[in-house]
């Protein structure tokens, strides 16, 4: 499955691109996020418990940034085993823009799973793979540039459980 | 009046008190003394280079035994293939090596890498969780055509493709047929897909080692249609273990379908593991992993070409078939779409001229096996669907066209272009009950009924044939078996005159503990409660081939026949003897000996009795005792035969299709128990209807089945069937078994898809409708409609 989205952040692009970075944030934004550790240019690992359709699972794994360009775009991608469950992976294209301060943050995601996970599981995929994407970029712009309370989201779905819950890159793209 | 006793009487089901009262007795309730229990870490990719493997923490966790990999069966063989295929050029198949644990690669997901043994299933699966398992994963091969183009990635990198073989057939008649076919007035043409299917028999499969160390006696307990036939390959290609230190035990099985003929690597290793633990090792699986590992069944795609001159008279058919075998060769495999395909493409027609070519594939699949028909089934729905579509080409009446080029009854016997030689049948009669029976004249007036409520009511025909009674053994030779396929019974008459007969026909639904004791009993003329049947245990039953092809009644239930006979010789000799007369004075009916002409007669028991208590008794001429041993090899295959109707009613709102009736009749020669043959067919309708509207086994592009579960594989449940209509009434006895049985074990799952279709098509046909491929959803339904628009 591939998925595109948008999102605008109130920073300057290095503020986001740092953030882009720096696993404690990318650890508060991947949902489901246990444990991370590491850094961006030896790769992190991660855990993460997800649960999808009737499988939950712990996925341990390492996440890794490729196509680097310093403050413009990376490609962030992961792979984690979810020992009976089967696997997941998967990646996003994320792309930079600044206009007048607020930065435009552009993905692409594409995942993949297997064993369990893809005969239980892949009818729920897609939509899985949606909303944990939404997850992770919400996370993400809360992390870096919280938002004041009337520009908070209706549906209060960031998978953000004060302190557990961060959810990884992991999951979804993983 | 109908018989209540003996051969053509309905009594119930004996083996069904047990089942229906929870004392059947499975592989899975069979628990011994010191058991262990083994997990299999199985690939969840389907291509992959093993780069490492670590146990050395899952060796470390709670009730870990031992953990096995490749490396603990260097030395042992492979799990071996039943059948050789030789390919249109003479050379033999492709035959990669099928390792009990994966050595090197994965090749499907599914497969098994890592085994662990625990005292517990659950420490077992916990310690599989610690094992670390690198694979570098490559790129799957799914589609078959994609799989034979050059550059495509190798399942197997030691052979030279993808191509299992290229089967030709008849390979001399190709030119012929080719000929043919330029020069016919209309050629018919049609591509499809036989979907592919995964058997889901109602127990999951089951293996426990065992192994005595002080005389070195190894037993397998497993969930198999055919013993003896996974003692021979695992003692003598696997394990290499002597047949008397081998035993072999099918107890209770629960359904098999084609699925639990082969032999699986879990049966090897459970019984190579009892002995390297010196412990009994049980391995049950569940249902998710019945969806992985449980041999598939048909997956061919195919494209038939049917020549008709101007009159509608078959001149040639010519098929191109790709089909699938998985990732390796399963027991059967090849056989499957060669032998039981190619030689039924002739069906129940005079077609001079036929010409079938197959390439089988490898794929990154769990492999390809058969499934309850086996190769006749793709046979007969590629045949009876261009038959179809041809006669809407032609305008015809679908029925007309195929009596035009019936084989006649005074053909018989019938020398086909595909190799076999019909024994018998008549195809007309069969389709006269069918129009009698589905009451086909009366459709017009349904069909308007169901257009009141806005319901496009169809209605299809088809007729079938198939090779029963396998088979003999040097035919079967011939053609690539690696076995006989002869069946062997032994009667023990015990002393006070019941009946033991041991036969190697398994029976795991069939309800040969029922009709196999009908037979016996009318030949001796006594009561069924006093004979009883052993099957399913290779210490004592003396050799068996199995129970598939529909072959039981007429292999086995020959085999049985035969001892029987040899029975009725001796005790004639014994009751001559004590009526002092001559042999061949004595005759034998309802259990009583008579010498012909007087008042002089001994009873069963009393000739019984003499033999195991000899005081009277021609001990200088004859052995004491009673009990014959018959193997039989039959003269040919069997074929049964016959004509089904289907009629549906489609909401062209929604593509949903509804099975209104389905009519099966069919020839099944002489009838022992006609109730239970009826359960037969109801079982093989049912999932001849499961195959064309539900059931579809889905890969993705990377090998991931996506239909591993019941939520995604849709099998038949009661609502989505009709009350079925069957009728076995059209007899033309097997001219060569004692019985004059065909076999009915198939039929019902060969006959009933090509009339399904052939029935949504017809009520699609107005919206220019011509093939939809099984299943028929009702998403594909609705999307042929409005493709046609």
């Amino acid at each position: 499955m591939d998925l595109k989205g948008s999102r605008t952040i109130a920073a300057d692009r290095m503020t986001v691109w740092r953030a882009l970075n720096d696993a404690e944030i990318l650890k508060a934004a991947i949902p489901g996020c246990k444990e991370m550790t590491g850094n961006a240019d030896d790769g992190f690992e991660a855990t993460v418990t997800q649960k999808i359709g009737p499988v939950k699972a712990t996925f341990k794994g390492v996440v890794t940034l490729s196509d680097v360009i310093e403050g413009e775009s990376y490609r962030i991608s992961g792979e984690g085993k979810g020992g009976p469950a089967g696997y997941a992976r998967g990646g996003a294209n994320v792309r930079l823009d600044e206009t007048d301060g607020v930065t435009t943050l552009s993905y692409e995601v594409d995942a993949k799973v297997g064993g369990k996970l893809a005969s239980l599981g892949a009818r729920l995929i897609d939509g899985v793979a949606k909303k944990l994407a939404d997850q992770f970029f919400e996370n993400f712009q809360n992390a870096v540039a919280p938002r004041s309370d009337d520009e908070a989201p209706d549906d209060d779905d960031t998978g953000r459980e004060p302190e557990k819950k961060k959810g990884l890159i992991k999951k979804m793209f993983s | 009046m109908p018989k209540d006793h003996g051969i053509g009487a309905s009594p119930k089901r004996r083996e069904d008190v047990r089942f229906l009262t929870g004392n059947g007795q499975y592989t899975d309730d069979i628990n011994i003394h010191g058991q262990s229990h083994v997990h299999f870490l199985r690939s969840d990719v389907a291509h992959g280079t093993i780069r490492s493997i670590d146990t050395s923490a899952a060796e470390a966790m709670p009730g870990v035994i031992r953990i096995f990999t490749s490396a603990d069966f260097e030395g042992v063989g492979g799990v071996p293939c039943g059948w050789q295929v030789t390919d249109r050029f003479g050379e033999p198949m492709q035959e990669p090596k099928h390792p009990i644990l994966a050595e090197g690669k994965v090749r499907y997901v599914g497969e098994i890498i890592v085994a662990v043994v625990a005292e517990t299933l659950e420490q077992a699966r916990d310690a599989a969780e610690a094992v670390v398992v690198d694979i570098d994963e490559l790129p799957a091969v799914i589609d078959m055509k994609a799989a034979l183009e050059d550059g495509a990635t190798k399942v197997h990198d030691d052979l030279p493709g993808n191509l299992c073989f290229d089967w030709g057939f008849v390979e001399e008649n190709r030119d012929a047929v080719d000929a043919a076919i330029k020069g016919a007035a209309h050629v018919t043409t049609l591509e499809l897909r036989n979907n592919r299917l995964i058997a889901n028999p109602m127990e999951p499969r089951v293996a426990i080692g065992d192994y005595n160390a002080s005389n070195e006696e190894h037993t397998l307990y497993t969930t198999s249609q055919n013993p003896h036939v996974i003692r021979l390959l695992m003692g003598a290609f696997v394990l290499g273990i002597p047949e008397h230190k081998l035993r072999v035990v099918a107890p209770d099985v629960g359904g098999g379908f084609g699925t639990k003929i082969f032999h699986y690597a879990e049966e090897a290793f459970c019984t190579f593991a009892a002995k390297a633990v010196n412990r009994p090792v049980k391995w049950t699986s569940t249902r998710a992993e019945a969806f992985i590992s449980d041999a598939h069944g048909r997956d061919h795609v195919t494209r038939i070409e049917l020549a008709l001159d101007k009159d509608g008279k078959f001149l040639a058919v010519r098929t191109d078939t790709y089909a699938n075998m998985g990732a390796y060769l399963s027991t059967f495999a090849p056989s499957v779409p060669t032998w039981l395909h190619g030689t039924l493409m002739a069906g129940n027609y005079t077609t001079p001229l036929v010409y079938v070519n197959v390439k089988a594939v490898f794929t990154n699949t769990v492999p390809v096996d058969a499934y309850r028909g086996a190769g006749r089934p793709e046979a007969t729905f590629q045949l009876e669907r261009v038959i179809d579509k041809a006669a809407r080409e032609l305008g015809i009446d679908p029925i007309e066209l195929r009596r035009r080029n019936f084989i006649k009854p005074d053909q018989f016997p019938y020398a086909t272009p595909v190799a076999l030689e019909y024994d018998t049948g008549n195809y007309d009669a069969t389709m006269d009950k069918l129009v009698e029976i589905a009451d086909i004249r009366g459709f017009g007036k349904r069909k308007a009924e169901s257009a009141e409520r806005g319901k496009l009511r169809g209605l299809g025909i088809n007729c079938y044939i198939e090779a029963c009674g396998i088979a003999p053994s040097n035919l079967v030779g011939q053609l690539g078996a690696r076995a006989g396929l002869y069946e062997s019974a032994t009667v023990r008459v015990n002393a006070t005159g019941s009946i033991s007969v041991f036969t190697g026909s398994h029976s795991h639904g069939q309800g040969h503990e029922t009709t196999f004791p009908q037979v016996v009993a009318e030949m001796l003329g006594i009561d069924e409660s006093q004979v009883d049947i052993v099957h399913g245990d290779t210490s004592k039953i003396p050799m068996g081939m199995g129970t598939y092809g529909s072959r039981s009644i007429a292999v086995g239930g020959s085999a049985m026949v035969r001892a029987t006979e040899k029975i009725i010789a001796k005790a004639k000799k014994i009751a001559a003897h004590l009526m002092e007369a001559g042999e061949e004075d004595v005759e034998f009916a309802d259990g009583t000996f008579t010498v012909a002409g007087t008042d002089k007669s001994v009873a069963w028991g009393d000739v019984t009795l003499a033999a195991y208590v000899p005081h009277n008794y021609p001990l200088e001429d004859l052995e004491p005792g009673l009990e014959e041993t018959a193997f039989y090899d039959p003269a040919n295959f069997t074929y049964p035969a016959g004509a089904y109707a289907c009629e549906v009613e489609v909401d062209p709102e929604t593509g949903k299709v509804d099975v209104m009736s389905m009519t099966a009749v069919d020839d099944f020669g002489n009838v022992i128990n006609p109730m239970i043959v009826d359960g037969q067919v109801h079982g093989g309708l049912a999932q001849g209807i499961g195959q064309a509207l539900l059931e579809a086994c889905v890969y993705d592009d990377d090998g991931q089945l996506l239909s591993g579960s019941y939520m995604d594989y849709a099998m038949p449940r009661a609502d989505d069937l009709p009350s079925f209509t069957v009728d076995h009434s059209c007899q033309t006895p097997c001219t060569h078994n004692p019985l004059g049985v065909k076999g009915c074990g198939e039929a019902g799952a060969i006959g009933s898809p090509p009339s399904l279709v052939n029935a949504v098509v017809d009520a699609l046909s107005e919206a220019g409708v011509t093939h939809i491929d099984m299943p028929l959803s009702p998403s594909r339904v609705w999307s042929a409609i409005q493709a046609a628009r």
